[in-house]
């Protein structure tokens, strides 16, 4: 197997016939060899083409174009720039160093009475409100009340609210006249410009985002590494066993493939609640009492347990396919070469499985790292994810561009760990299957 | 060959794997120090199951397998100090050729200075001296091969097994490879179990070769007297090509036995199979042994016969005839003048010396 090969290796180390270096090999025809290779091959890559066409588009429209639809929203909101143009104008032309004059007032007044036609005037509320919380009333309240503004306006406003004369909401008006901001990914790593435009940390006490993605990051990577340190000898009695049981085995591993994520999660909360049959049958045969009943659902620990059960497959099916390809044979040869039992699995058997971990791990983590539903199931409020505020942001509160800064910055940290892990492991050893 | 002093000796082992049937029934064999000793036959014959219980992979259901006196039963396979070459060589993939060679000897926490120069000696013994850092996989199957056979014997075990070291790789190299592994056994006076069902292999190399069939050795002996005196149809049938005649035994004088064949003609014969007159037998002729068409008087067994076809082969021709009622008998004609006036068709006549053929057990034809 290995000869032939090395045999291949052979011959295409071999360099074709010498050619005069600079002349370009023809065919019999005179044409170049390349331009007749194309023509030869055009009609069978246009066929292979139009059948994968199909797909290509299915990817394209379900997939591709909602991601990166979803990925410019995190720097790209024209809420208030396209449905206040006076203001936008006005900005344009004024620095914003303090509350503005009159002109700053009429443009605003102008765009207020506007907006509340269009009935726009809700999505431009929300937009300065992400930055500004409470403003929202504000401006509806100042909307509904335009028709009755005479001039000079910034007085008549002002009156409307005394929160009209803060620069700190004329600078995020500012900012939002600007479609394209950086606001939200500030926002997604607890920071948010001040009075001056500078970034600055928010309050401790609010600072949940980057506290959220470095639990998120140290679980997901837990929970692998329980995944492989469980599916490890699973994989090998599966890649060993006579076929008859390794079959059975299989099955017992992809059952839970087959059965619901759902019904999976769910299970897991009849098991393990403090009234579930866990702690049933601890109380029942006197391990604890009734009053210390363990918390094992909606904490972290529920998040971890019923994660690492629904991940499992991921890690021993590319472990099985490594393990597989592994002859027993060497293992027999470490051991007839005079290695203990232990030395020939770690020198010899483990590092060949390496690929398969890879890829395990990798698998493993990078699904957990975007796992949503088991966790808003059973994590409770210390279980909880990263996806679990991505999806608050997209259903509750509605703010698609936060969700969205989120989102792109979980699939970058992806990125640069996938990266790491190319340059430390290497993608081509990774095997899945 | 065998000594009181054996290296290795099976004593009444026995094998089975599912507690129905013996893989290896009653195998009792000495093996003597320096000894290449090769078990030969067809597959699932319980030489390779033999060889692993050797090695230590497979426990005995039954036995004691001593090395240097010693009982091994209980010895795990990395304290029994055993070199084995597998067949597919088993070289560590992830490990250069080099750390394959140190890993022998790491395991015995062996100084690095011995070890690189044990290992360096290794491949200048392989004739491999510059391809250390190279992988497994960079290597043709003959430099594998002998990298194999080099790690097997790094650590200076004095017992070497061989599982069918030879049979990835093509005619040519594998008949380089039988010369190489013999020479390394003869300059280094270690002792060889080899596995094969190469029967060539096997008489190439071999100082004695057990013939496995059915979980028992049919013939212990040296590769010409298993060659030459097959002790039974299996084995004459195994090692090289033979004629076979059927027929009864009719008389006895000593050794020699007179056969009725089944055609009518009387021929004498070596008497190997047991019984008397009456028994049934097969005739065993080896084919380069048979003259065709001999002159009168110069061999005491004729039979007449009819050339059914002729194989050139370049340097003999396979003649195949009818004789004595079948017409599967084939004679070896060395290429010479006399050969090309052979015809299809032709009547002529065979002849043999009674030493050349000999009456073993009977298989039905």
């Amino acid at each position: 197997m290995s000869e032939t090969a090395a045999q291949v290796a052979d011959t295409l180390a071999v360099k074709p016939i010498d050619q005069a270096v600079d002349q370009p090999i023809t065919a019999a025809d005179g044409t170049p060899l390349k331009v007749a290779l194309a023509r030869a091959t055009r009609k069978a890559k246009w066929r292979a083409f139009v059948l994968v066409l199909p797909l290509l588009l299915f990817v394209l429209i379900t997939f591709a174009i909602p991601i990166v639809e979803m990925l410019t929203r995190s720097f790209y909101n024209d809420a208030f720039s396209a449905n206040m143009p006076n203001l936008v104008a006005y900005f344009e032309d004024n620095e914003i160093e303090s509350v503005p004059d009159e002109a700053g007032f009429a443009a605003l007044a102008a765009d207020l009475k506007q907006a509340r036609e269009n009935k726009t005037i809700g999505v431009v509320a929300t937009r300065v409100n992400y930055e500004v919380p409470g403003s929202r009333s504000q401006f509806t309240s100042a909307a509904r009340k335009t028709k009755k503004l005479e001039p000079p306006f910034k007085e008549a406003i002002i009156a409307l609210d005394e929160d009209w004369n803060d620069v700190r909401l004329w600078n995020v008006m500012q900012r939002a006249s600007n479609p394209i901001s950086a606001s939200f990914y500030l926002a997604a790593t607890d920071r948010r410009y001040d009075e001056n435009g500078d970034k600055v940390w928010v309050d401790k006490k609010r600072r949940i985002y980057i506290k959220l993605f470095v639990n998120t990051l140290l679980l997901s990577l837990g929970i692998a590494l329980i995944c492989l340190v469980l599916a490890f000898p699973v994989a090998h009695l599966l890649a060993t066993l006579p076929l008859r049981y390794s079959n059975l085995l299989m099955i017992f591993v992809l059952l839970p493939f087959w059965t619901s994520l759902l019904v999976r999660t769910t299970a897991w909360i009849a098991l393990l609640q403090s009234q579930g049959v866990f702690n049933d049958m601890l109380v029942g045969t006197g391990i604890i009492g009734d009053e210390s009943r363990m918390q094992l659902m909606y904490n972290m620990q529920g998040t971890v347990i019923a994660m690492t059960h629904i991940l499992l497959p991921f890690m021993i099916l590319p472990l099985y396919s490594v393990m597989k390809t592994i002859p027993p044979t060497y293992v027999r040869a470490a051991r007839s070469l005079g290695a203990t039992s232990w030395t020939a699995f770690w020198k010899v058997y483990f590092p060949q499985t390496v690929p398969g971990i890879g890829a395990g791990v990798l698998l493993v983590f990078i699904l957990a790292v975007g796992y949503y539903i088991t966790p808003a199931l059973v994590g409770g409020s210390t279980g909880q994810l990263i996806s679990n505020l991505i999806a608050f942001h997209m259903l509750k509160s509605l703010n698609w561009s936060m969700a969205a800064a989120l989102g792109a910055i979980l699939l970058f940290i992806i990125l640069v760990l996938y990266w790491l892990y190319d340059k430390l492991i290497g993608i081509d050893n990774m095997k899945l299957g | 060959m065998s000594s009181d002093n054996p290296m290795v000796r099976f004593d009444n082992v026995q094998k089975s794997y599912d507690g129905k049937t013996l893989v290896v029934k009653n195998l009792d064999v000495d093996i003597a120090k320096g000894e290449f000793l090769t078990m030969l036959g067809p597959s699932g014959s319980g030489k390779t199951t033999s060889l692993l219980m050797l090695a230590g992979f497979e426990p005995a259901t039954h036995g004691e397998i001593y090395l240097n006196g010693k009982p091994i039963n209980n010895v795990p396979p990395n304290k029994r100090g055993i070199g084995m070459v597998f067949q597919n060589y088993a070289l560590f993939p992830h490990m250069t050729v080099a750390e394959n060679l140190a890993f022998p000897l790491k395991v015995r926490k062996m100084s690095p200075t011995d070890v690189q120069q044990k290992v360096d000696r290794a491949l200048a013994m392989v004739e491999l001296p510059s391809f250390g850092q190279r992988r497994p996989a960079q290597l043709s199957g003959g430099q594998q091969q002998r990298v194999a056979v080099a790690r097997a014997l790094v650590f200076e075990p004095e017992l070497i097994l061989m599982d069918e070291p030879l049979g990835a790789l093509d005619k040519q190299l594998r008949e380089q490879m039988q010369y190489e592994i013999k020479h390394i056994h003869e300059n280094l006076g270690v002792t060889v179990v080899y596995v094969t069902h190469d029967q060539s292999e096997a008489l190439t190399m071999s100082d004695r070769i057990a013939v496995f069939e059915d979980g028992v050795i049919q013939q212990l002996s040296s590769p010409s007297t298993l060659y030459e005196k097959p002790n039974n149809s299996f084995v004459a049938q195994f090692i090289g090509e033979n004629n076979r005649l059927n027929g009864n035994i009719t008389a006895i004088d000593g050794t020699v036995c007179t056969v009725e064949l089944d055609s009518g003609d009387k021929v004498t014969a070596d008497k190997v199979v047991d019984g008397g007159i009456g028994t049934r037998t097969t005739l065993s002729i080896r084919p380069e042994r048979v003259d065709l068409d001999p002159e009168a008087g110069s061999v005491p067994v004729t039979i007449s016969g009819k050339i059914e076809e002729l194989i050139y082969l370049g340097d003999h021709i396979r003649v195949r005839m009818s004789v004595a009622g079948t017409d599967e008998f084939i004679v070896k004609v060395r290429n010479s003048a006399s050969g090309q006036s052979l015809e299809t068709g032709q009547l002529t006549t065979v002849g043999w010396n009674p030493e050349d053929c000999r009456a073993l057990d009977e298989i039905a034809a």
